[in-house]
């Protein structure tokens, strides 16, 4: 049974390369920005590209916050957040001054050394990242794989229901859509 | 660690795909929707559209070849991108960070900037602070070592490696590195210009124009380039990406196989 994947609109990120992806693996989506529709939603995605505290900012604006808390943590849907979506999850951020993150997966977001751009392995497949902070949870067991960059860098992390890549499936080729699939079933 | 890349460029002009050669004879090969598909389902590394349209000219209607909205590269842009799953660059006749928002929100994950690069150098600033230095790829044509612009007709004052070092400072995320004398010539890239200009740089090269053959890749990414790309062999070759990825493993460059 393939769920109805509603991709959150927070004002930052390419929602239409995400939206797309899902749409070649036989998804529905709904792109959607009010708490509202987010109260609906059967799967939650936040696609993210851009900074950290803008993010979190848009979030409290547009009131979409406890919409979104209440969703993932109190009925539990399937969430799943894609780069700066993911790092969105931590306690706590050092982009750009320090801001705190929805506390999803405690951890914190550290600025890599160098932005970390192009094709990497991540087990026995390769995907595209761009990002210059990374994800580090404070329990290891939350971090389910990692890409070789100048050392570690959390590339996957899961908590229960809560799923983040910090890679870009919907420009991983195949292999990505592979993995939007498996969240849409 | 990263993947050196293979990356196919595909030049558009007036809504119409086209061959290059020496960046003056431009022969129509087909029309970008009908290739689409085709490129997307490669599952290559990246794919780069150019709009090499000279300005001004886009108001020709294609109606002679049944495709609608062809004068509009925005719309070539979204039929491009709704099956493109991997990093899009789309270049061509930019001037300001509107058309970038505008091309960038259709999907594409990077920019181009080239002849207004170098008439407005801040250019290059403004829109790495507006969408970050990864989206901004400083596309530099040369000819006997000089950066020439506005499709390889006019000449500069910049030496190729000066420009490059130029566009890094400026805030380029990557360089696109044509040279004007290989373009469709497939007598190999142009080995002393990659080398010069990855030696002096710290940002990913990317080598292009005159791949005749495969194993020119490789050779490519030994002068220091971070990925090689090519157009005509893309065209005229089956199996094009496996062919170029077996010979840069081949030769031992850590690629991503397909």
């Amino acid at each position: 049974m393939v769920k109805r994947i509603t991709i959150v609109d927070y004002g930052v990120g390419n929602l239409r390369s995400v939206a797309n992806a899902f749409a070649a693996v036989g998804a529905e989506t709904q792109v959607c920005g009010t708490a509202a529709e987010i109260a609906r939603a059967e799967a939650l995605v936040l696609p993210g590209v851009g900074a950290f505290g803008e993010a979190m900012r848009r979030l409290h604006v547009r009131g979409l916050r406890e919409a979104l808390d209440e969703r993932a943590l109190g009925a539990k849907v399937p969430v799943l957040g894609l780069c700066l979506g993911m790092q969105l999850f931590a306690t706590k951020s050092f982009e750009h001054g320090e801001h705190a993150g929805l506390g999803w997966i405690p951890g914190e977001v550290l600025p890599l050394e160098r932005q970390h751009v192009g094709w990497n392995d991540v087990g026995a497949e390769t995907f595209y990242f761009v990002h210059g902070f990374h994800f580090v949870p404070a329990d290891p067991r939350h971090v389910v794989a990692t890409a070789d960059f100048d050392g570690p860098v959390t590339a996957i992390v899961q908590k229960d229901h809560i799923r983040g890549m910090q890679f870009h499936p919907e420009k991983s080729q195949r292999a990505g859509l592979a993995l939007l699939k498996a969240f849409a079933c | 660690m990263l993947k050196k890349r293979l990356i196919p460029v595909l030049l558009l002009k007036e809504g119409m795909l086209v061959r290059s050669e020496r960046f003056t004879e431009h022969q129509v090969i087909g029309t970008p929707l009908h290739e689409v598909k085709r490129f997307n389902e490669w599952n290559v590394d990246e794919l780069i559209y150019l709009d090499i349209t000279r300005t001004g000219t886009y108001d020709l209607r294609r109606d002679d070849h049944g495709v609608q909205d062809m004068k509009d590269p925005l719309a070539i842009l979204d039929a491009i991108s709704a099956t493109c799953f991997m990093p899009l660059t789309f270049g061509g006749r930019l001037t300001s960070v509107e058309q970038m928002r505008a091309v960038l929100s259709r999907g594409a994950d990077k920019v181009t900037l080239n002849s207004q690069a170098v008439r407005t150098p801040a250019l290059i600033t403004e829109a790495a602070r507006a969408f970050g230095s990864q989206a901004i790829v400083a596309s530099i044509d040369v000819k006997d070592g000089h950066v020439f612009i506005d499709g390889g007709k006019t000449r500069t004052d910049h030496g190729a490696v000066a420009w490059a070092k130029q566009v890094e400072a400026l805030g380029a995320g990557e360089i696109l590195l044509q040279s004007i004398d290989r373009d469709g010539t497939a007598e190999g890239y142009d080995l002393e210009l990659i080398s010069a200009v990855a030696a002096s740089v710290r940002i990913p090269v990317i080598a292009c124009s005159g791949v005749g053959r495969y194993e020119d890749y490789p050779k490519g990414i030994a002068a220091g380039a971070s990925a090689v790309a090519a157009a005509n062999i893309w065209h005229f070759k089956e199996m094009a990406d496996r062919g170029g990825k077996r010979a840069m493993k081949k030769a031992g460059v850590d690629v991503r196989v397909i």
